[in-house]
Parts: structure tokens; sequence; C-alpha cells
């Protein structure tokens, strides 16, 4: 029976929506708590060598600016490596803010100025006399491949690559064949919100945190380890991100020193970085990548060869599965890949939006698209050819793919059968029209998480857990989940999040939040909804007497009988009779920490598939990407609306990696050095034109019990390689580095 | 960004003289350039001379048929002024190919002028700049210079400048008023920004402390036959990696008359004469056209990774000439077809 309060699946309005738009919800620099002091980051000029001098006299004094802190006064803290990992931290050695004299990389921070105002702190910092001994330093990647290692295990979740089969052979035994090199460069996620971290100093250590992050619970451990605070005394709040990418899924140095002035000066103490400190940190790493793909008569893989190279810093092994989709997409026996990395004078790069899978897939997918040209093939029936049925590389089975629909609905939707193979041939009045495809694969994951589900007295649900809302509509979804599960009107459910304070959950990442957090919302509200009937049964309501949870369902702010509404309690009045000012329950994780350590079953993941036209003027070769159709297979949609958004939002990130986007770096300096919103070029408005989402149906009751699998990030994958194939087929120009700025193809 | 002290001034008198009393003062018109390089460290005035209230934000027409711009008129409501856009439809395109909305709401016509360079180096403290800092050394060359010249550059300084509204001021032979210690006086446009040579520090040839009150428009205003075209790395909200004003006057297809005009190219907008006499006289065909871009490009050096400039700079050159010429025939196109229901 359907009810009005099925949220499930119904394109529904951002609940945060109304206090963004009034300017309400309060981001990490906006808490404005009393006797707040502000510290500027004074950054390196150069990228490697050492601090020779800081002469903070004449800063100090200046009336006003408390401190100056840096290398030479920072007192002794944790010094194991271990108490600066966070959950994200890849194998190595993490950096510690102010740690040594020495430089490691670019904007390194080096001192932070802690003053009473903002400006007084920035003024301080600028005339701040900070001497350097440079040492010469590498940040070329493409010098430096014949150092490339592979790395170990050392982030959770990170395997090696696995080969199968005899590549070579296969190679052999293709008929036509592809080669070729790929790469792009840097990239700063450049959320729109700067990094900052608010500390208020409630006196004896005690210290309540807004941050800019993408895991509250990440950012307490970090700080707790390395300050020796307690739990309760380090507690982090995080209720609204202005944009994540990935980039607050490490706690940024600005949180550390934002601490450390706090507990330093026993005052409350604001950090937020500048724009062009935005490129001081984490990125997605430049790398350079081979694929070769031979084919036999009939257009099948015979072998698929994927290495990819990428940089690293020279204290951590940032690692990302690049290649490790070429083994699963399509169907292949032979398949050899490779991961290496090369350690430079640079910060740790860090997962950004769709981590290795977005780099991945421009080699891949345009390969595909090469291939499909030296194969004769249509790119489409190319790739329906090598579809993979089974999943080859764990050799499990699909818990559920979807992939043809995308394949069969957006060709549709977009017309694809209308388009002739030979480059060139396609034509829009003087304009070239080219038509390119590509497509991708993403893990559908889950982690343990806690929720919390707590019904008052006047019937109002509140749900929490420490997960964060980074825009993608968390807030949103997990209260359409929760309102469905207890069946009460939207309104009268709010779902809490981003305070270490509520049940543990992981980072937002890894488009895990839907599942992870999703079914925990599930499971609360379903031993709440126990609960409620044990409170049923030991009032007079003869009805629900024998009745088991699976007899009874929630609807309309009652608790009733399946079989008979008529026989119904008001909710509210259920936690009157209790006594209590609510009932409440918690979901265990006990199982989903057990199912972590289970071998898989299944292979889980989410695909899509996407179909792009570029309109190339032929003389000045300015590049428009006027249509996209967007193919996405990813389980149950919670809220097509929030979702597609989300795919949207992917679409024009693919956009601006196949055209413009990139941290350009000097390498005489070591430094990006289009460090700002002026010339870090991402698309805009008059860029996009027509995005069309598609969520093919994909029934799915083995990847979770909501049948989710994420759609943050699958929908970025492929759409970069098809904008580059669409060029190829307007204009004949195969280009194989990123981004097609107009000078590759002049 | 430094301490410094506000003033805001009255009259033009008075923000001179304010001027002449402070040792590093600077006049603020929008501060859109302004207070970016303040809290790069790149500008650090000790006295700020506000200039909104000068009450300079009039467009008025003049008696010889030309129009006047007021300093402080905004770009905006330089642009969408109906004289502007029935008798100056280049200047129009160009500053709305510019910068943003809100940018364009904020800053001045005076300001848009003396805007500094883009080069990436010349913003940032770390990296040596002969243009921040005389004698330190030029970053850019050998560097990364998608933004920077082809034209005109010497070995101190590649930089160019980076306005579009500057490049149809150029075209349209603008007159700049300017009033300082010494009193008033006018430059000529081409006269008004300089080429970098061994002082680079100089964007411009004000003296210290003049203040521009004023730009005339000269009564031919190309609104026929004209063409600012823009090339960039996105389609809006990118500096110029080669611009083009084209304007022409014609006479059935010979070109009565012809201004060209290009911007991102060279530390100056770069208008050059001898192309145009190249294309007075001639029919308006693409091979006049090229043989006009050629000869811009005649003395054009690339630096690495701008070379490819100077090839799209010519087919610029070529585009915008002749969508300056077809736009006629559109028109007549469409009177011939109102007059032939
Ligand atoms: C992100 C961004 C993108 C942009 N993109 C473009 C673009 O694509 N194309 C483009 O053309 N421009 C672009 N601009 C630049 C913009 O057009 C200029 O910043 C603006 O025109 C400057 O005017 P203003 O009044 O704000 O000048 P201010 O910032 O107030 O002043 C700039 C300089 O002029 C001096 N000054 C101001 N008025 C006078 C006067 N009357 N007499 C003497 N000196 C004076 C000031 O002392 C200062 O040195 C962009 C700017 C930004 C920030
Ligand atoms: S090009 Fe000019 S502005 Fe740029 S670094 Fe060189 S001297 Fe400075």
């Amino acid at each position: 029976m359907s009810h009005s309060t099925d949220y499930i699946g119904k394109p529904t309005n951002r609940v945060d929506g109304p206090a963004k738009v009034a300017g309400t919800a309060k981001y990490a620099a906006e808490f404005n708590v009393p006797n707040l002091l502000y510290g500027y980051v004074v950054s390196s000029p150069i990228a490697k060598g050492k601090i020779t001098k800081i002469d903070a006299a004449p800063v100090l004094a200046l009336p006003g600016v408390h401190q100056v802190f840096s290398h030479e006064n920072v007192p002794s803290l944790a010094w194991l490596d271990r108490s600066y990992k966070d959950d994200i931290a890849p194998g190595g050695s993490p950096f510690r803010p102010l740690h040594s004299a020495e430089i490691k990389f670019s904007m390194q921070p080096v001192a932070l100025v802690v003053a009473d105002t903002f400006e007084l702190a920035r003024y301080a910092a600028s005339v701040l006399h900070v001497e350097y001994e440079e040492e010469a330093h590498e940040t070329e990647l493409a010098k430096h491949l014949d150092e490339a290692y592979e790395p170990g295990r050392g982030k959770s979740g990170y395997k090696p690559p696995k080969s199968r089969g005899n590549f070579g052979k296969g190679w052999q035994q293709g008929v036509a064949h592809m080669e070729a090199q790929y790469s792009h460069h840097a990239q700063h996620h450049n959320p729109m919100e700067m990094f900052a971290s608010t500390v208020e100093w409630l006196g004896d250590k005690k210290l309540n945190i807004y941050d800019k992050t993408q895991g509250a619970f990440n950012s307490q451990q970090y700080v707790m380890k390395i300050f020796g605070l307690g739990k309760d005394e380090a507690r982090v709040v995080s209720k609204y991100t202005g944009g994540g990418f990935g980039s607050g899924l490490r706690p940024q140095y600005q949180l550390f020193l934002a601490v450390l002035a706090s507990l330093e000066l026993k005052r409350s103490v604001r950090v937020s970085l500048t724009r062009q400190q935005m490129f001081s940190f984490g990125h997605r790493p430049e790398t350079l990548q081979h694929v070769a793909l031979a084919t036999a008569e009939d257009g099948s893989l015979t072998g698929i060869n994927h290495v990819a190279v990428a940089e690293t810093s020279q204290f951590e092994d940032f690692t990302e599965n690049v290649v490790g989709w070429s083994g699963t997409l399509y169907d292949c026996k032979n398949v050899s890949l490779g991961y290496r990395l090369s350690k430079l004078d640079v910060y740790t790069p860090l997962d950004m939006r769709a981590p290795g899978a977005a780099s991945g897939s421009i080699a891949l997918e345009i390969a595909m698209d090469e291939m499909a040209y030296a194969a004769g093939l249509d790119p489409l029936e190319f790739r329906i050819r090598n579809y993979s049925d089974f999943d080859q590389a764990q050799n499990l089975p699909y818990s559920s793919k979807a992939l043809r629909k995308c394949y069969a609905e957006g060709a549709a939707k977009f017309g694809w059968e209308k388009r002739t193979a030979e480059p060139g041939s396609m034509k829009d009045g003087n304009l070239l029209v080219g038509w390119g495809m590509g497509g991708g694969i993403w893990d559908a994951s889950k982690q343990p998480a806690v929720a919390k589900a707590s019904l008052d007295a006047d019937g109002h649900l509140t749900v929490s857990s420490g997960t964060n809302d980074i825009g993608t509509g968390t807030y949103t979804i997990m209260t359409q989940i929760a309102a469905q599960s207890m069946g009460l009107p939207l309104e009268a459910v709010t779902f809490v999040l981003g305070d270490t304070e509520l049940p543990e959950a992981p980072v937002q990442g890894g488009s895990w939040t839907a599942a992870s957090i999703g079914n925990s919302v599930v499971e609360a509200c379903t031993k709440l909804g126990e609960k409620l009937l044990k409170q049923a049964q030991k009032m007079d309501h003869p009805a629900f007497k024998d009745a088991k949870i699976d007899n009874v369902e929630f609807a309309n702010g009652q608790l009733r009988l399946r079989a008979d509404a008529t026989q119904a309690v008001v909710l509210r009045d259920l936690v009157q009779a209790s006594g209590e000012p609510k009932m409440e329950a918690e979901n265990s994780t006990v199982l989903a920490k057990l199912e972590l350590l289970k071998p898989p079953t299944h292979s889980m993941h989410a695909h899509n598939a996407v179909f792009v036209e570029v309109k190339v003027d032929p003389e000045l070769m300015t590049v428009h990407v006027t249509r996209v159709v967007n193919a996405v297979a990813a389980g149950r949609i919670l809220n097509p609306k929030t979702a597609r958004s989300q795919v949207m939002g992917s679409v024009v990130w693919g956009i601006s990696s196949a055209l413009m986007e990139e941290s350009v770096m000097d390498h005489r300096f070591g430094r990006y050095m289009n460090h700002n919103y002026a010339e870090y070029h991402v698309p805009v408005n008059a860029d996009i034109h027509d995005i069309d989402v598609i969520f093919v149906s994909e029934e799915d009751d083995k990847v979770n019990p909501l049948g989710v699998k994420g759609i943050g990030e699958v929908g970025l994958l492929g759409v970069a390689a098809a904008v580059t194939n669409a060029i190829y087929h307007a204009t004949g120009q195969r280009v194989r580095d990123l981004p097609v700025t107009i000078d590759k193809l002049l | 960004m430094n301490t410094f002290t506000f003033s805001q001034a009255t009259g033009v008198a008075a923000a001179v003289q304010d001027n002449a009393a402070h040792d590093g003062a600077a006049y603020l018109g929008g501060g859109t350039n302004l207070i970016d390089l303040m809290k790069e460290n790149v500008a650090r005035p000790t006295h700020l001379i506000g200039l909104k209230k000068l009450g300079l934000d009039a467009i008025e027409n003049l008696p010889d048929g030309g129009l006047r711009l007021g300093a402080l008129a905004t770009n905006a409501d330089t642009a969408y002024h109906p004289e502007v856009e029935k008798r100056y439809p280049l200047l129009n395109q160009a500053i709305l190919a510019g910068a943003s909305p809100q940018l364009r709401n904020m800053a001045t016509d005076g300001g848009n002028l003396m805007q500094r360079t883009r080069c990436y180096y010349f913003y940032d403290l770390a990296t040596p700049c002969n243009k921040r800092e005389p004698g330190s050394g030029c970053s850019a060359i050998g560097g990364y210079t998608r933004v920077h010249a082809i034209l005109g550059a010497s070995e101190h300084c590649i930089a160019t400048h980076p306005s579009d509204m500057c490049v149809a001021l150029a075209a349209l032979d603008t007159t700049v008023h300017v009033s300082g210690p010494n009193g008033e006086r006018t430059i000529k446009f081409e006269d008004f920004h300089r080429l970098p040579g061994d002082q680079p520090e100089r964007d411009n040839t004000l003296e210290p402390g003049e203040l521009i009150t004023g730009l005339d428009l000269p009564a031919k205003g190309f609104a026929q036959n004209f063409s600012y075209l823009k090339l960039r790395d996105r389609t809006s909200y990118a500096f110029a990696l080669v611009s083009v004003a084209a304007a022409l006057e014609l006479d059935g297809n010979i070109i009565k008359d012809a201004r060209l005009a290009l911007g991102g190219v060279a530390h100056k907008p770069w208008r050059d004469k001898e192309a145009e006499a190249l294309l007075i006289g001639q029919p308006a065909t693409a091979d006049t056209f090229r043989a006009a871009a050629a000869k811009v490009l005649a003395g054009a050096k690339g630096q690495g990774t701008n070379n490819f400039k100077i090839e799209l700079a010519k087919r610029a050159i070529v585009r915008a000439l002749k969508q300056a010429t077809e736009m006629n025939q559109a028109l007549d196109a469409n009177a011939f077809q109102n007059s032939n229901p």
C-alpha cells in the first residue's frame, strides 16, 4: 500500500535549502564566538630547503599581535607519526605543520601570526621576515618516471591492481591494435568555502571546534592524538560544508594551527585559509598513463594493458585505483595492469571526486574510442560487444548491473544512431559537429555507521548521525528515509549531523554515505518501531497483543496493524504513555563490521554511459559542449532531484577536466602559478548547455537493504573522455594530453 | 595588506592635492583591481583617495558630435548607455566581453585604463618580477606565458595589458583627459599606454599624481560595421588570449576606412595603422583580411607556451574583419526583405 509519507524515490526539495538561502546556515569561519583571535598563515615561497631565520620581534611589537607560532616555539607535541595519521592518511609519514625548519613543498605553512583582528594578523603576516636556504627541488613527473615504484598496501582499501591471463599473447592474437600515452595535470578541489577552523576555548583545555571537514570524527581523532585531548575536550562541529569534493577528507593544517594557538594562548582562535592557500595541499595528482588494446576479428578485446604513473609527495604514498577498473569494465581474458608512484617535492595528493577512476577512465575511454576506430566499429557497438556480464577481476557475479540499459536509453535519448563515423563528417552550418561517448564504473560501498532515532512526546522525530553533508543532499535523503520509515510527514522529522557528540559515522566520501548512513537510519527506525510496539503492547491495546513488528506499519503518525488499519495508536501517545520525555533507539554496527571482514559474494558497482556533442569552429578551434546525455545505473535513487544535481555537477566537472581545468606548475619555482579563481579555470554558465540525466532502473537486493549504490561520483566517469572523443570526431584531431585547450587544436 | 588611511575626495583639485600631500597615495575607483593587489601585497599604498564622489560619472554628448565618458562612470553604465549602444556598439561589445556583471557594476572607466597586468608572476610575491620590483628579473620569460605578449615585449617584461574596453577605445581614437599637479592635459589613446622597454614598472604615460577625469570618443563610431572578437579559455569570465576590435567603413564592398586593434597580445592595446592602411581602398575579401593579419603579426615573437597566439591572432583578425563586413550584408539583406514583404 502506498502512503503519503512514502518519500523514498520522490523528488524532494532540499530540507536545508531555506537555511542556506536565508544565510542562517553557518559555516566554520562564521561562528563569531566572543573574544576571538585571528590567525593568518605565512606560506613558504620556496619548494624545498630550510628556514634559516624568523624575525618575529618586530611583528610581536605591533600592538594587538599576540603570538607568532613557528617551528621555533611550538611546544613539544605527540612525536609518533601514528599520532598525526588521520583516518584517510596514506602510508608514510604525515606532514606536521610547524614541526621543523625543513621546507618540503611550496606554500608550506611556516608560521601562524595571531592577532586581535583578521586585518592585523594579515598585515603582520605580510611583514614577518623569514629567511630561507633554498635547495634544488623536483616537481616534474615526466623527468622522474625511472624512479617510479609500486606502492605497498599503505592505505586501507588500496589493493595493487591484479593482472590476469597473458597480455602478450592477447596482443598477438589481436588483428587490430592501438597503443597510446595519456596525461593530465594536477587539479585542486577548490570548493567555494575556503578551509577554516574556529576554535572556541571553553576553559581548562575544553574546546569547541567548528571545522570545515568531510568528517567531524576524523578531525576530532586527529587533534585528540596530537594534542593529547580527551574526547570531551575536543568537540568538533561541522553542520554545513561549502563543498568538499574530497578536499575535506583529511584534516587540513588550519585545524592544527587553530587548535595549537587556542591551547597555547588559552583563547578562542580562528584560522582561515586564503584562496591562494587552497592550492597548498592535497590535489588530484598529475598522472601519465599508457594503454594498449587489441581486438579479434569480431571486435572482442583480446588484450588490455593499462599502466599509470602518478606523483606523490616525498613523505606519503598517495594511492588511488587508476587502472583497476580496466580489468573490470570490459570482458577480456588477458589484462595487464600496473600502477606506480614517483616522489616529488609537492604536498601529498588527495582523493578528489571519483579518485583514480576519473583519471583512469580518461585513458581507458579514449583508448576504447581509438580502438573502435582501429577495428572499424562504432564506439557504442564496440563497447556492447565487450560487455562484461561477470566481474573477471574479482571472479564474482555482479549484484546487479544495468549498464546495457544505460547504453540503450542514453543512445536513444541522444540520437546516437544518426552518427556518421567519419571524423569531420557532421556539420552545423560552418561548425564541425562531433559526437563522442564514454562511461565508467564505480564501487558501491558501505561503511559501518551509527544512527539514532528519537521520538519526542510531541511526535517529532529527530534522527542523528555524525556524518556530513558536503552539499550532496545528505540532510534531505536521510530525512526522507526516516520520515518514510516512521510514517511521518517530512516536517515532523529533523535529521542532525556534523557533530562528534552524535553517534559515530565515517567521513563523507566514496559515495558511500547514502548506503552507510541510510541503512543505519532504517535500522535505527526499525528498532525504535519495535520499542513503540512494545509500548503499545504494555498499554491497553488488545489488537497489538500478539503482533510482531512485521504485522504492523507506521503511517500517518500512527502505529497500526497492516491487516486492519483502523486498529491504530498515535505515536505521540505512545511516547507520552512511556513516562519518558522521548523514546530512542540506535542501530548496532556489529553486523556491518563483520560484513566488512567477510569475503564479498558479489561484485557491487554503479555504472554510467555518457554521450556528448561538441561544436567546433573550424578556424578558431573553439569548442563548445552543446549536449550531454548521461545515463546512470546506481541502484535505487532515493531522491531524483538531488541525485540529478549530483550527476549534472559531475558532467560539469568532466567538461572542466576535458577543456580547461589544470593547476599549472612552473617547475622552476615548484609552484602552482594559477592559484586563484580568475586563472584556475572551471566552467561558467556560458560553457554549459543541455545536460540530460537518465537514471535507468536497477533493482539490487544484495548490495544493501535499501538497494542504493551512491551517485556522487559515478556521473563523472568517462565524461572528459567522451568530450575528447567528440572533438576527435569533429576535427580528426586526437588530443591525449588534457585539458584540450585551444592551443592543442590550432 | 598594509595599513592605510582613506579620504573621500569631493573635487578634482582636492583629490590631486590630497594625492600630492601623501607619499604613496593611490586613487580608488571601483577597487576591483587595486583591492585585490593590496590583498596580495603587490600594491601597498599608504593612503587611498576615494573618487566615487567626484561627480565624474556622467556620460554626455560633446558639441563636436562625440561623446564624453566620465572617468568614474562604471563599465556597466557605459556599456548600456543608449548613446554607446547606438553610436559605439564596438565599445559596448568590448566592455561586455570583459569580467563579470558584478565586476562591471563596480569597475570605473578610469580604473579600467589603469588596471594592471594579469601576469601570474606579477601577482605572486614568491617570484621575481621587474614590473613589481624593478631590477629583480622577469619570471615569465621561460615560464608559463599563456596571457603574455607576442608583440612589443622587451627582455625586461613580456606582460600584456588585460583590458577589453581599452582595445575598443584604442580603435576608436579616444582622447584621455587628465588633471594633475601641473594642471590639465589631454593624451591621445595610443600614447596613453606604453611598451615595457627597460621601464616595465611604468604601464602608461600618466605622471605621478595625475587623475583621469574623462574619455572623449570622437563622432565617428563605426556603428555599421564592427566586431569585437575575444578568444579565451572559457566562454566568459576569463581574460583574453587574443582579442580583436575591428571597425570598417564600407562603400559597397570597398573598405573606405578601417580600424584594427588587438588585446591580450602586448603591453598596450595594439593598434596597427599600417595594417589599417593595407585594408583601406581594398575590397573586403578574405585575401585583404589575411594580408592585414599578416602585417599585424609580422614582427610577432612567441615566448614558448604562448607561441600559438601568433596563429590564433591571425585567424582572429580575419574572422573579426569578416564579421564586421558580413554584419553589413546581413543588415542589407534584412532591409531588402523588409522593403519587399
Ligand atoms: C576576476 C576578474 C576578472 C576580470 N576580467 C576582465 C576581463 O575579462 N576583461 C577586462 O577588461 N577586465 C577584466 N577585469 C578587470 C576589471 O575590468 C578592472 O579591474 C576594472 O576595470 C578596474 O576598475 P576599477 O574602477 O575597479 O579600478 P581600481 O581597482 O579602483 O583601480 C585600478 C587602478 O586604477 C587607478 N585609478 C582608478 N581610477 C583612476 C582615475 N580616475 N585616475 C587615475 N587612476 C585611477 C587606481 O589607483 C588603481 O591603480 C577583471 C577583474 C577581475 C577581478
Ligand atoms: S612579464 Fe612583466 S609583469 Fe610578468 S614577471 Fe615579467 S616583468 Fe613581471
